[in-house]
């Protein structure tokens, strides 16, 4: 293999990692305070760039309007599947809202299917397309903004989580929610912000790759969607710079092996990666083991 | 001499994370004794039943009960060498029935294979009816016969403890381990919980290994004492010997009026 | 003791005759004119549904083990009997049994790993270990790859279906009503607890998914000879259809074999009357799923067999009070 198809790949990998970071920020804050593989994420991440395809045709806004509109209103979403669906059953068996996580992801499916159309939407090109080249290696526009909006996001991110009054209550809610409760937190709250967050993040990521592949469809959240999952997995579950690092892996990774000539391999990839991290170190590269108690 | 020998533990530590829950303990329960195991709360006492049963690996030192080694034996193979436990916040199958929860303890006796089981041959229906009879039997002597076919959840918490020490008493144990008994009982589930553990001595061969903070019980029962502080033995001794032990009393200072009762 | 015993031959007796009775009214139907043969076709799928289900509530609702790869071992067995049947004119029943064997190895080798994990984790690995399995038929080019194997005959046939279906319904409901089967709902129970009690719970763990991962198998063959096509589409052998299968399972009741029979074949018949609303099916499913969840977690007819002692007792309380009506006129 020629080393400039390597370079290439890789800054493939890092644009596309950049959005499964986004995704897997989402899935890492809310297990790290509820303990629930939320597999309805992958769907607001669809339902973002569904959002802002309408905000960029039917509203004519401009890129960075239709990116806050698109984020604000899947955040609502967020926030309203965690009212309806996830908050009655917090003291249920685990499983029981993994199921209902899996309902709550089809239902989100098959309404957009209904309310979108089950064929693809050709996604709007809110910025001409340029193409730079650097030596025998090229890099778009687009890689360029998905790259930029999502590290710009994730800084955000970061100096909510770390310097808040908001971004302490979730992390000490993370840590210990009866002892949060006890100090006065209001843990309802700082839940619903967490959804906020992460499906917000979500809709961003669903929008940047939107206009990169130029294509939306209902079913488009699912494979990114256990991808996002399998880097916050690799990252360790919980843990915010984890799913960072997760999901540049994953992006790579996955490039790697469309270098290596076997693009039909590529979604398997996540599949091998995520099963090797669980049986070899379930804590993830940056997670801490928990014991059970006999 | 060989056979007679029951348990022996020699050095025994166990270091979960970077603390030591336990540092170098010797125990001996010769067979048809009954030990009781003392200590302030965190002291180690639930953890040294872990590493004795197989949940807990051993830092160091070893195990032997009856000349077989057991350290770093898995649960399931411990359980074979008729070692038999209770647990300290009660595991039951709580969806079960009474007598599933007495037939899933005889699992070990049983002999037919996964087809005999699909078939329903004799060998099956030979030993369902075995296990029906000895599971009925061990309910009687714990006084549950009336409740066989009520699910375990539905017992009270009394009745729950007895359920538990039944399900270890189909085993067949040599040694059981009982890990607190009588947490949450009344003083009057209290005194029939010890008119069980010696019937349960008379009636069965084995040697009894008592965890228990109510010192009246283990006063009562236990015909020697090990007691166990931040992980490491501070007394040993019949009752009387460990009632004067200064190191043992200076570990209870706190524990209000534990002596007194 | 003996009296337990006689009632349950009769039991059995009465259950046999049950399923006799029901294959022989479709025959008759089927004779007369009345169910034509794309009746029968709706309900060898659902017979073929119910194996799925039946076995993948093996693993999940007895023995607890959360699996979303139910639809992997199927995808096994469709591919390896069309190939056995195609390539090597293997008589159909060779390639069921070989198609089951070969799946519930698959089973033994990816529960090992794979089911030290425990709930969340384990659903995703499974769910991983699943998708891994239809990326790699994707990629053999021999079995049609991502078009899908074409020209399988049709050996499916509503009889076979549901004698084979009897088969895996017996099959597992005794192995849970043996000793082996009472380890695997122990684990379910309290896994901590069984093992002390001498209990092998990986040993058990395996078995149970590798059974389950077998009858998926032979279901899986029987599935593609009924539609003499298959597709390595998620919707087909992947996680949709293993998602599918858990919603039957889930509806059904988890540890409810009785359950999961009338769901799987509620779930199959549904879609044929709601030819309309095609598109609305999934919302339908998911609705009640999540309802489900929220309101009644244990299923439709939770832990309740359908039995005759029930049915002898509901009939009993009903003659009891006519009873009582009557003497209060009299």
């Amino acid at each position: 293999m020629e080393w400039y198809i390597l370079l290439q790949q890789m800054i493939n990998g890092l644009a596309l990692g950049s959005i499964y970071s986004l995704i897997a920020l989402g899935y890492t804050m809310v297990y790290g305070i509820i303990k629930l593989i939320n597999f309805a994420h992958g769907d607001i991440y669809m339902l973002g760039a569904y959002f802002g395809f309408y905000a960029l045709t039917k509203g004519g806004l401009s890129l960075g309007p239709a990116l806050l509109l698109s984020m604000g209103l899947a955040a609502l979403v967020g926030v309203v599947l965690e009212r309806i669906a996830y908050r009655p059953l917090r003291s249920s068996p685990r499983i029981t809202a993994l199921i209902t996580a899996i309902g709550a992801s089809l239902f989100i499916q098959s309404v957009s299917q209904i309310g979108f159309g089950a064929s693809f939407k050709p996604f709007p090109q809110a910025i001409p397309f340029q193409r730079i080249a650097i030596g025998s290696v090229f890099i778009t526009n687009r890689q360029l903004i998905m790259f930029g909006v999502s590290i710009f996001l994730m800084v955000t991110l970061h100096l909510i989580v770390q310097y808040t009054r908001i971004g302490k209550a979730m992390r000490a809610v993370s840590m210990d929610k009866e002892a949060a409760m006890l100090m006065g937190i209001n843990v309802d709250r700082v839940i619903s912000v967490t959804f906020a967050l992460g499906s917000a993040l979500a809709a961003a990521g669903g929008i940047l790759v939107g206009m990169y592949y130029n294509r939306i469809d209902p079913y488009m959240g699912v494979m990114p969607g256990i991808k996002g999952f399998t880097a916050a997995v690799l990252g360790g579950i919980g843990v915010i710079p984890g799913a960072v690092i997760g999901g540049f892996m994953m992006g790579i990774a996955e490039n790697l092996v469309v270098a290596l000539g076997s693009s039909t391999f590529r979604d398997a990839v996540a599949f091998a990666i995520l099963i090797l991290v669980l049986l070899l170190k379930p804590a993830g590269l940056l997670g801490k083991r928990q014991r059970e108690k006999v | 001499m060989a056979q007679a020998s029951g348990l022996r533990v020699t050095d025994l530590s166990v270091q979960i994370g970077g603390l030591k829950a336990v540092s170098h303990v010797n125990l001996r329960l010769d067979p048809g004794e009954l030990v009781g195991l003392i200590g302030p709360n965190g002291a180690g006492k639930t953890t040294v039943f872990n590493a004795l049963t197989g949940f807990c690996q051993p830092t160091g030192g070893h195990i032997f009960f009856n000349d077989q080694e057991l350290t770093h034996k898995p649960p399931h193979v411990v359980a074979k060498h008729h070692l038999a436990r209770t647990f300290q916040n009660i595991r039951l199958f709580r969806d079960l029935t009474v007598l599933d929860n007495l037939k899933i303890a005889y699992h070990k006796n049983f002999k037919y294979c996964i087809c005999s089981g699909i078939f329903r041959t004799p060998a099956y229906r030979r030993q369902e009816e075995m296990v029906r009879k000895v599971s009925l039997e061990i309910l009687a002597l714990v006084g549950l016969a009336d409740r066989a076919d009520d699910k375990a959840s539905n017992l009270s918490y009394g009745e729950q403890r007895k359920l538990e020490i039944a399900r270890a008493l189909v085993m067949e144990p040599k040694l059981l381990l009982l890990d607190e008994p009588a947490a949450g009982m009344n003083p009057a589930e209290t005194a029939e919980l010890v008119e069980l553990i010696y019937k349960i001595k008379n009636d069965f061969d084995l040697s009894v290994f008592l965890i228990e903070h109510d010192m009246h019980l283990v006063m009562n029962v236990c015909e020697r004492l090990y007691v166990l502080d931040y992980g490491v033995l501070i007394g040993e001794g019949s009752v009387q010997d460990v009632r004067n032990n200064r190191k043992v009393i200076e570990a209870y200072l706190g524990e209000d009026g534990a002596w007194q009762s | 003791m003996s009296n337990a015993g006689a009632s349950k031959a009769k039991r059995n007796a009465v259950m046999a005759l049950a399923a006799l009775c029901i294959y022989g009214a479709v025959q008759l139907l089927a004779l007369s004119g009345t169910l034509l043969s794309y009746h029968l076709q709706v309900l060898s799928l659902a017979c073929i549904n119910i194996m799925l289900v039946v076995s993948l509530n093996l693993i999940t609702g007895f023995t607890g083990q959360f699996s979303l790869g139910h639809a992997g071992f199927m995808a096994i067995g469709a591919y390896l009997s069309a190939a056995l049947t195609v390539f090597y004119q293997l008589p159909f029943l060779a390639a069921l049994v070989l198609s089951g064997v070969a799946a519930a190895l698959v089973g033994i080798i990816i529960g090992l790993p794979a089911l030290r994990l425990k709930g969340d984790y384990l659903a995703i690995a499974t769910l991983g270990f699943g998708e891994i399995i239809r990326v790699v038929i994707l990629n053999i080019p021999a079995v049609g790859g991502p078009r899908g194997f074409t020209g399988i005959p049709r050996y499916t046939s509503f009889g076979l279906t549901y004698l084979i279906m009897i088969i895996t319904i017996v099959v597992i409901r005794n192995f849970i009503d043996s000793s082996h089967g009472r380890a695997c709902v122990s684990i379910r129970e309290d896994e901590t607890a069984a093992a002390s009690l001498g209990i092998n719970t990986t040993y058990y763990k395996v078995t149970a998914f590798a059974i389950g991962a077998g009858f998926a198998g032979v279901a899986g063959g029987l599935f593609s000879h009924y539609l003499q096509y298959i597709s390595p589409a998620p919707g087909q052998i992947g996680f949709l259809r293993s998602i599918d299968i858990l919603i039957m399972v889930v509806l059904g009741g988890l540890g409810n074999i009785t359950g999961s029979v009338f769901s799987a074949i509620v779930l199959t018949l549904l879609p044929e009357f709601l030819r309309g609303f095609a598109e609305y099916r999934m919302v339908i499913y998911s609705v009640l799923l999540i309802l489900m969840m929220l309101f009644r977690p244990e299923g439709i007819m939770g832990k309740n067999e359908l039995s005759l002692e029930a049915l002898e007792s509901l009939v009993g309380r009903m003659k009891n009070r006519k009873g009582m009506r009557s003497d209060g006129t009299s």
